[in-house]
């Protein structure tokens, strides 16, 4: 494998082939090709392939769920059904039915809609959050730098639920207060990877070069350096998705995420707990959709770091 | 020495930080815990007596100083929904998270290292890809949905415990052993395959030195060399993590009495998140936030004790 850094330096400064663009993933790159063939032959455990390949195909599956449900599911979601209560699995109802008649795989299919908007808004949000504190902190630095990686270390070492259920508290739930308490967990551990790649390349050559060109702070911050740090932040935001997942269903498990009718993965296995003496099933289908769902995303981010990052 | 009194300073500093954005953030809240503790019904003189005697009517930094100066001594204010002081809710509810906590630190020590040391040690085996693919399940598996597995299957099928009873250590200890055990091993799995994840890079890396050469030269056997020079390498660079494994189990045990029913401070926490008590809520994340600081506080001197290269660079 070529060093990324070295190529990233020599091709920027040339300016001479603005289509392969700096620090963007070899997937993107012609010279991949090229580097393929005379490649010896590694398993694809090593390099990330079939671990991305897992990730995509149980994501895809999950996601796919969540879209369905938009139009269709197998049975009325809130619709309760006496005559069908506590059933078990069978043809008819494939993770069988709740104390309310209600179809458990239809409700897991609008829960993954749900727990998937909530928890990618959240890392979405706290994406760019971070991208602009860590760009700003490790380009700045000093006094400004320091108090701010302060605070992150400060909220990096509570426990990451505590943080929530404070902010959840003193934000006044709503309906939506659980992104904004969720945002705050996140937040430092991407702005520390988007200031360690800042700081890196901060006084690399060809940023050095781009500044004498004139360029502004800005453009050399967006344009120059932030596509180099890609890689290692991809790769942190979908490990962090998952952990986003795993927390909004917790929230939800404790009462205090998306609020009811809505169903949610969480609440579904905090009612399933309930009657799990009648209907030990009920868990079934919320909780392996959580598994698959992190396992999927954790297989996405180890192939990620794998393949871009070694 | 320096470093120790520089430690403890910073220590303090961070402590009254988190005091005062704790205290701030509870506040500014909106709404009025004299109203919420009287219901709808009270007249505004009743109103205004309870304020005076909570002291509501003062500037904030006076009840700041006033709430510190109370918890010194032990007194945390009343709680809203319970109307009994705090420092009494409290009472034995600590020692049940601690144990519990204690319970799966044990867990995640006794059974993470030696994993990580064996993972490491058979490093192309397919044993490796076995454990791989069991640590990927453990970090998957929400902690609340692993609770309910449990309860079902050890509880509810082969009944080798009474979900949701809960036996005080006073009444049986076993029996408190007993109804402790589950959820101590459902806060245990994710941070053990963390816990044995990091080792065995640590071991990985650590294999590569040349002591472990001489050590082989010299007629050392296998496990001899990874549990005596190897582990006692590799450990001290795993230590820093202690900080977090803490962290994770108090993450878990918030949400892990829940699902078992265990009267702790996690328990009571989530009650009154939800009952909007807030002094209670102020008093548990000070609690909790204290314990996390003096952890990583005696993490940070545990590394200097252990590492000399540490203490020597200083």
């Amino acid at each position: 494998m070529v060093n990324t850094g070295n190529t990233n330096t020599v091709k920027a400064a040339g300016k001479k082939a603005p289509r392969i663009r700096p620090g963007m993933p070899r997937l993107f790159r012609n010279e991949r090709d090229v580097l393929k063939s005379s490649a010896p032959k590694v398993s694809g455990w090593a390099t990330g392939d079939i671990e991305l390949k897992i990730g995509f195909v149980i994501i895809g599956v999950i996601l796919v769920l969540g879209i369905i449900s938009i139009f269709y599911t197998p049975y009325d979601v809130y619709e309760m059904n006496t005559s069908v209560r506590s059933q078990a699995p069978s043809m008819a109802h494939l993770f069988g039915t709740d104390n309310f008649g209600r179809d458990i795989l239809s409700r897991a299919m609008v829960g993954a809609r749900f727990t998937l908007l909530v928890s990618g808004s959240t890392v979405i949000l706290a994406t760019v959050i971070s991208i602009v504190l860590g760009l700003a902190c490790g380009y700045i630095g000093g006094m400004f730098d320091e108090i701010v990686m302060r605070v992150m270390d400060a909220i990096n070492s509570f426990p990451s639920i505590l943080i929530a259920l404070v902010m959840v508290s003193v934000l006044n739930y709503g309906k939506l207060t659980i992104i904004p308490a969720l945002v705050i967990m996140f937040i430092p551990s991407f702005t520390r990877i988007v200031r360690t790649g800042t700081l890196q390349y901060k006084n690399a050559e060809f940023v050095l070069c781009n500044k004498v060109y004139g360029d502004s702070d800005l453009r050399i911050l967006f344009v120059h350096i932030l596509p180099n740090i890609y890689p290692l932040l991809l790769s942190s935001v979908v490990i962090g998705l998952s952990n986003a997942i795993l927390a909004e269903s917790s929230m939800s498990y404790l009462g205090l995420g998306i609020q009811p009718p809505i169903p949610s993965w969480g609440r579904m296995l905090k009612e399933a707990q309930d009657i799990i003496f009648s209907t030990p099933w009920a868990a079934l289908a919320p909780g392996l959709m959580i598994v698959m769902t992190i396992v999927g995303l954790n297989c996405i981010g180890e192939g990620i770091r794998k393949k871009y990052l070694n | 020495m320096r470093y120790f009194v520089k430690k403890v300073g910073i220590l303090l500093l961070t402590l009254v930080v988190i005091s005062i954005v704790t205290f701030w953030l509870f506040h500014i809240v909106p709404g009025d815990p004299a109203a919420s503790m009287l219901g709808t019904s009270a007249s505004q003189e009743q109103l205004e007596d309870l304020r005076k005697e909570l002291g509501l009517d003062q500037p904030l930094p006076t009840q700041y100083m006033n709430w510190i100066k109370g918890a010194v001594k032990g007194d945390f204010g009343t709680s809203i929904m319970y109307k009994k002081p705090v420092a009494k809710l409290l009472k034995g509810k600590l020692s049940v998270t601690l144990i519990l906590g204690a319970m799966a630190l044990a867990i995640v020590i006794l059974i993470g290292i030696p994993l990580g040391v064996f993972t490491a040690g058979r490093k192309h085996a397919v044993s490796e890809q076995i454990l791989n693919m069991l640590n990927l399940l453990g970090i998957s598996f929400p902690g609340f949905f692993l609770s309910i597995l449990l309860i079902w299957v050890f509880g509810l099928v082969l009944h080798w415990f009474t979900p949701g009873r809960f036996v005080t250590f006073s009444r049986n200890p076993a029996g408190f052993f007993r109804s402790m055990i589950f959820p101590a091993i459902a806060i245990a799995i994710p941070q053990t395959c963390i816990l044995s994840k990091y080792i065995r890079s640590a071991v990985i890396e650590e294999i590569r030195a040349d002591y472990v050469r001489t050590a082989r030269s010299k007629g050392s056997t296998k496990n001899r060399i990874m549990y005596v020079h190897v582990l006692k390498n590799a450990i001290v660079s795993v230590v820093p993590l202690i900080g977090m494994i803490v962290s994770g189990i108090f993450s878990g045990s918030i949400v892990i009495e829940q699902v078992f029913g265990i009267p702790g401070i996690g328990r009571l926490l989530i009650a009154s998140v939800t009952s909007r008590d807030y002094p209670t809520v102020q008093t548990l994340v000070m609690y909790i936030a204290i314990l996390i600081l003096v952890v990583n506080f005696i993490v940070d001197i545990l590394i200097q004790i252990l590492d000399p290269r540490i203490r020597i660079a200083q």
